[in-house]
């Protein structure tokens, strides 16, 4: 018996009437856990009943402790007839599971039900006490701590980065059950809501064990989805990036925390098969055969014959890469080699993080894709969900061997997603292909000379533009210059990825939002063949979505995209493409050219005027934006540069180039011939629409900047007013005129007006930037379709936006100097944070962190020691951390949701669990309820509520890394219904504001570091 | 392409001060894009005429939602759905209870009831105040009623603390409150001359000084009820007039203070008689409901109006009031010095503010 459950009814409030009679409500409340179920007293006639119950003890499995969820519900107590349920909370106690997250569950929930909504609040108090040595029960995996953020989370220091994590379970959907037909609409969904808590808890559990197999602690980039297949059941998956995490705010701990993984370091099993539940291992090309041999009876792969007989030739290209640096070539042969070994006996090296310690990612090699057609059949076993595995297994392996096509061995800003309509599934998966440093991957305390000297090498802001591959083998055609930057080693033209731009990447402006939009008729079929049609469409989407994205790119002058998620979702008689990505200029990479239009009959007179009056509109919008988005890079003469590379530039005359370089596109060069990328050829009015919408897109109203990653580069000095929303439309298609171009002008409208919505509701927050704006694109019914819009508006600091990063950097600087440690490293860490042009030149980061660390005299020597060592990016004193709670207790009330995984002006404290909600809202009265509108307008507000409460009952005041995974919306207006479904997760956090820190540091300074505290008064 | 759904729902519940006034006037949403429209916002900003419907439209459901708490404001603190900070949430509070000068004059000293609400038409017509807005407006007036009466301690701290509005707003319902339930009459054409804010300032008088919570602050409706035993000793006032020699005693004293000190003397010392007396019965007569209900339409024809005619300066009815009230202490025969002070010292207050053209 390891654990116990206390559980405490307090009271609640605002209740609603239940009793016409007399205005009132008896009411009693119902706590489960598992099978067992406690009462509270009736409290007779009252909105605002006083329970103040016993503890009710719940002893049970720690297995069941995180698979469970707690269910309470409100009851008004009816002599005569059955007692009627006001509505329920369900309490994940995930968070009090480990010993660094919260300790108590206490707060005011909001009572939900499924027809009703929230009605009344109830004030619960949880408590849990774990007896047993946890590591002894394989079966739970209690103390692995989950993050859903993409990033080594603020208070931690990532010691190794294990790898993949990921695991599906499958159940059949109450919704469709037999029994569904008879019972009510409330019990249908609870019955949904309760067994979708059930399957997440336990795929947490199942994730958390492999974690510990890998000798892990933690699971950072914590993705789970759902896949509601219908008939054919439910499925819950996950994927996560297992670590090692230190929390630097305790250095006692941390001495003996720094030996231990080294020696672990060598029992660690790498070949140890992380995934016992797949049958593949290793990316063996017979494995892929046989797959593919037997899909066509039910899989309808997109994969064609072609793709694999460029990955046969892969494994070639990924050894012979270490010949491409010639700087520090043996180091990075060694470097490669290590990484090499390290990574190549996982299964799949891939990394659901998009932002990375300094020095982690080497080189970036292009973004990997692979997208699978599946027809859905009944789950028969749900304990064995071998199809659902394979299928996954198959697009990894995929990816895989993209990956190694550029000459990469890892995969990072890796994700996972799913499309279905009726029995129909598109599968599909991306990342960044990218070489990584193995210090993280196998120990992070070693840091030998060699990782040093490599270190000092490195170039800086550009070393991860260098191409990764061999550029006399490369698996495409690109067109390669030296870098820009240091001028030594090659870069492609464009760079594609999916990860967040690296904070020392040097870039020249601002970024922007990018968005290809495209969507394609299909026929209405039936199983099979439906399957056919959709699997031959997606090649051309993805290639016209890429073409799109690329003159869109080229129309803004720049060279790169980060953050790059191209969407394709199904519907009965068409298909979406949606492409978000933030381009911007980097300075390693040359200089787009600009775009130029071709006619096929030259000879026209007219038609050659509205040629070039077309090529001058388009020169004007480049100029433009060139000016809009402060893209001035200096002037610099190819001699300079060094002498073009002739061999590719011919070729590049001759084949596309498109160094974004994933599979699809390798794929379809042959039937892209002999054009050259930046030549669009006009030659029916199909093209002419393409340059017309190219030119409709228009930027944001002065004073806006929008983007799709986590920090705007060129912008750095956030204020702490933050905005977190979401937004959704639906629009119904006229049936009428459904051309392929009408449906493209259609679904272009809705996201640009979706878009000049958003800035005009959020004009008072001006000068300021959407953060993190992410479009989902469903297609509910035959001619609906849906855009869900959650983002983060972030205003900055116009004035401070005119210095230049240098002098922000020198004023931390000298602050440094004055201040103690921990006001040392605040500014530092800012800087890292904050500024995607980090202040310091080249070798930055880790050693950076080092140097002015210990040139400060002011720190005893002892403490400067534990500095060194816990000194990381995101290093933190730990005199803030235990001065915090005070601050954190004043500002309990506002709960602060963002997307981004830090919240701007302000440090995050502890981290107290994940937040993992799925709610289930149904109306009847749909008219009375203010129509769709109303219905999802009161809705949303209701989840933001119940997140918000949850995270102020853990003793949280934020949440980051928020994200709404799923938004499932349908109505039936005739039969005045609606039902909605909503997935969110995110992280729970403390955070103190940076103001609050100061005042604290000099409230009591002599606390932690006696010597050091006078400078702190001075600078506050 | 038709928008079938389209909502935006942020953390922090965005309030849009103007959008809100629409909406509080009564707007429907398509007057209220159209009224946007004519503001310059299009051209400020740069949005379509789409982008402002879909903006209008948000905030109207989100407003509509949040009506309800609106309803009883200490929800609005205690609830959990809509995240708003404390400066909007006191904004939303005050506008929604803030009430047109228009209005609030037809409806002053009306029993809010049922019937009152179904003129509302008329005053809609009458003030051109959308009757949407009107409806908002009385009910507002008949929750602070319903919610404040029988209850026991001072009228405005119990609507503040009911209802959260600023001091300023919770004195003004305290006397809405309080004329309704006193029904006084303010609707007739001599009277239609004085503002809310006169009313206003004779109901917050009458509060502190002839009130049961004048005497007692331990009884239900103290402040919302007149004590009854005063207005029963009122009669005992009755002697000023009806004692021919006090009578003259009082005018001679009156007489001698203000003589030269007064532009209007002369009208003055012919009317003294008249005055006293039309002041007098007034206190005599308001043992009846009835003449409660019309103790301002007899300020006005037994005392203003006549002081109006002969065009009194301000000043001079200051001085006479104070004689007047002062001078009663002088008369030996007259016992109820305290009953007239209280008496007085209202009404004096009340006629300074109500004397104006």
């Amino acid at each position: 018996m390891p654990g116990k459950l206390k559980v405490k009814i307090v009271a609640g409030r605002h209740l609603p009437v239940m009793d016409r009679a007399s205005d009132l409500t008896d009411a009693f409340v119902e706590v489960k856990f598992g099978n067992t179920t406690f009462k509270t007293d009736v409290c007779l006639k009252s909105l605002n009943p006083q329970w103040n119950s016993e503890w009710f003890k719940f002893e049970v499995d720690d297995e069941d402790l995180q698979d469970e969820p707690l269910q309470i519900t409100v009851l008004d107590h009816d002599t005569y007839s059955a007692n009627d349920a006001i509505g329920k909370v369900y309490i994940d106690i995930d968070p009090l599971l480990y010993s660094e997250a919260a300790t108590v569950i206490s707060g005011w929930f909001p009572i939900y039900d499924t027809i009703h909504g929230i009605r009344g609040e109830i004030n619960v108090v949880v408590k849990v006490d774990l007896f047993n040595d946890l590591n002894r029960f394989r079966q739970s995996s209690c103390g692995v701590k989950f993050f859903c953020t993409t990033s080594i989370p603020k208070c931690y220091r990532a010691v190794i980065i294990h790898g993949f994590v990921e695991e599906l379970v499958v159940n059949e959907d109450p919704e469709y059950q037999w029994i569904d037909r008879i019972r009510t609409p409330r019990a249908s969904n609870e019955a949904r809501q309760r067994l979708i808590s059930l399957m997440s808890g336990e795929l947490q559990r199942k994730i958390g064990l492999k974690v510990l197999e890998m000798r892990g602690n933690a699971v950072v980039g914590y993705l789970q989805c759902f896949d509601l297949e219908g008939e054919s059941g439910l499925v819950v998956r996950a994927i996560g990036t297992a670590c090692t995490l230190d929390k630097l705010s305790s250095p006692a701990a941390f001495l003996p925390a720094c030996n231990s993984p080294s020696k672990e370091m060598k029992e660690i099993p790498f070949n140890e098969d992380p995934n016992p539940n797949t049958h593949s291992s290793g990316p063996s090309t017979p494995l892929k055969n046989q797959t593919y041999s037997f899909s066509p009876s039910k899989s309808y792969s997109r994969q064609s014959s072609s793709s694999d007989t460029d990955l046969s030739l892969t494994p070639k290209t990924g050894m012979g890469s270490g010949s491409a640096g010639k700087e520090g070539g043996p180091f990075k042969a060694l470097l490669r080699q290590q990484t090499q070994s390290a990574l190549e006996q996982r299964e799949f090296p891939f990394f659901t993080l998009t932002a990375f310690p300094p020095g982690f990612l080497v080189h970036v090699g292009g973004v990997v894709s692979a997208r699978s057609v599946k027809l859905l059949d009944r789950i028969h076993n749900p304990d064995e969900p071998e199809t659902r595995d394979a299928w996954w297994a198959e697009i990894r392996q995929e990816i895989k061997s993209h990956a190694k096509a550029l000459g990469c061995h890892a995969v990072v800003g890796y994700s996972e997603s799913t499309s279905i309509c009726e029995e129909v599934c598109i599968l599909s998966a991306s990342g960044t292909a990218a070489v990584l440093n193995p210090r993280f991957l196998q120990d992070g305390t070693v840091e030998g000379c060699l990782e040093q000297r490599l270190e000092e090498n490195l170039p800086a802001g550009c070393g991860f533009c260098h191409i990764p591959y061999d550029e006399l083998n490369m698996p495409f055609p690109a067109h390669l210059t030296h870098c820009y930057n240091c001028r030594k080693q090659k870069v492609p033209d464009v760079l594609f990825t999916t990860i967040d731009l690296p904070v020392d990447a040097t870039v020249i402006g601002k970024g922007c939002l990018i968005q290809a939009r495209l969507c394609r008729l299909k026929k209405k079929a039936q199983a099979e063949a439906n399957a056919t049609a959709i699997s031959n469409l997606l090649p051309f989407m993805e290639y016209e979505v890429h073409t799109q994205l690329m003159n869109k790119l080229k129309l803004k002058g720049m060279n790169a995209l980060f953050g790059l998620r191209i969407q394709i979702s199904v519907g009965e008689n068409m298909l979406m493409g949606l492409a978000s990505a933030t381009g911007v200029y980097l300075a390693a990479l040359p200089t787009p050219g600009g775009i130029q239009i071709a006619g096929k009959t030259p000879n026209d007179g007219s038609y050659e005027q509205h040629i070039s009056h077309m090529q001058k509109k388009i020169n004007d919008t480049i100029a433009k934006n060139k000016e809009l988005y402060e893209i001035n890079p200096p002037e610099m003469s190819e001699e300079i540069i060094g002498s073009p590379i002739p061999e590719p530039r011919q070729r590049s005359r001759l084949l596309r180039s498109q160094s974004e370089s994933s599979d699809e596109v390798a794929e379809l060069d042959l039937s892209h011939g002999k054009k050259d990328a930046f030549v669009l050829e006009i030659d029916d009015t199909d093209a002419m629409e393409d340059v017309h919408s190219l030119l409709t897109d228009v930027p944001p109203p002065s004073g806006f900047y929008s983007c799709n990653t986590e920090i705007m580069p060129g912008i750095n000095n956030w204020t702490s007013e933050i905005q977190m929303f979401t937004s959704v439309r639906v629009i119904r298609l006229s049936s009428l005129n459904l051309t392929n171009q009408a449906l493209n002008k259609n679904f272009n409208d809705l996201c640009e007006n979706l878009l000049k919505s958003l800035y005009f509701k959020l004009r008072s927050m001006i000068p300021c930037c959407l953060c993190h704006v992410n479009f989902t694109v469903s297609l509910p019914e035959d001619e609906l379709i849906q855009v869900t819009v959650t983002a983060v508006a972030i205003t900055f600091d116009k004035n401070q936006a005119l210095q230049t990063a240098k002098t922000h950097a020198e004023k931390s600087l000298q602050r440094a100097s004055t201040d103690n440690e921990e006001l040392l490293q605040f500014p530092l860490e800012l800087c890292s944070d904050s500024l995607p042009s980090h202040p310091f030149p080249p070798a930055k980061g880790w050693s950076k962190h080092l140097e002015s660390a210990s040139s400060n005299s002011g720190i005893p020597a002892a403490q400067r020691a534990v500095t060194v060592e816990k000194a990381s990016p995101v290093g933190e004193g730990n005199f803030r951390n235990r001065s915090s709670p005070p601050c954190a207790n004043s500002t309990v009330g506002v709960v602060k949701m963002t997307p981004l995984s830090f919240i701007p002006g302000a440090k995050i404290t502890k981290y107290l669990g994940i937040i993992n909600m799925f709610f289930i809202r149904e109306t009847t009265s749909l008219r009375e309820e203010g129509g769709v509108s109303g219905f999802l307008h009161a809705f949303i507000a209701e989840v933001f509520a119940m997140v918000r409460a949850h995270v102020a009952a853990l003793g949280g005041n934020a949440v980051v890394s928020y994200i709404m995974k799923q938004c499932v919306f349908m109505e039936n207006p005739n039969k005045n219904q609606a039902q909605c479904l909503i997935n969110v997760s995110g992280d729970a956090v403390v955070f103190v504001r940076e103001s609050e820190l100061e005042v604290v540091s000099t409230q009591q300074p002599t606390a932690n570091c006696q010597p050091a505290c006078a400078g702190g008064e001075v600078t506050t | 392409m038709t928008s079938e759904l389209d909502i935006f729902v942020g953390n922090t519940t965005l309030i849009d001060e103007d959008v809100y006034r629409l909406w509080l006037d009564g707007y429907s949403v398509s007057d209220a894009v159209a009224l946007r429209v004519r503001s310059g916002i299009l051209e400020q900003t740069g949005a379509t005429a789409a982008v402002l419907q879909s903006d209008t439209m948000d905030h109207y459901r989100t407003f509509h939602m949040l009506e309800r708490l609106l309803h009883a404001p200490p929800k609005l603190l205690h609830q959990l759905i809509f995240q708003i900070p404390p400066s909007r949430q006191a904004l939303l509070i005050e506008r929604y209870y803030a009430f047109d000068e228009a209005f609030v004059r037809e409806v002053l000293g009306k029993k809010l009831s049922k019937g009152t609400k179904k003129d509302l038409d008329d005053i809609s017509t009458k003030t051109g105040i959308t009757l949407k807005s009107c409806r908002r407006q009385f009910d507002n007036f008949k929750r602070v009623f319903k919610v404040v009466e029988e209850m026991r301690g001072s009228l405005v701290d119990n609507i503040q603390q009911h209802f959260l509005l600023s001091d300023r707003l919770a004195r003004d319902y305290a006397a809405i409150v309080f004329f309704a339930n006193n029904r006084f009459e303010t609707g007739k054409k001599k009277l239609q001359y004085l503002s809310f804010g006169d009313f206003a300032f004779c109901a917050e008088l009458m509060i502190q000084n002839w009130t049961l919570g004048a005497v007692d602050s331990q009884v239900d409706d103290m402040d919302m009820d007149l004590d009854k035993e005063f207005l029963q000793d009122l009669k005992e006032l009755k002697v000023l007039v009806a004692d021919k020699d006090l009578l003259d005693l009082h005018k001679s004293l009156v007489c001698t203070a203000l003589r030269g000190k007064l532009g209007v003397f002369s009208e003055m010392e012919a009317n003294f008689k008249n005055l006293s007396r039309g002041l007098v019965n007034v206190a005599a007569k308001l043992t009846h409901t009835k003449d409660v209900r019309d103790l301002f339409v007899d300020l006005v024809e037994k005392f203003i109006e006549p002081c109006r005619s002969d065009h009194w300066p301000l000043n001079d009815v200051r001085l006479f009031l104070n004689q007047y009230s002062a001078s009663v202490h002088s008369l030996d025969g007259f016992r109820h010095q305290a009953l007239w002070d209280r008496y007085m010292g209202t009404l004096r207050g009340c006629l300074l503010r109500l004397y104006h053209d």
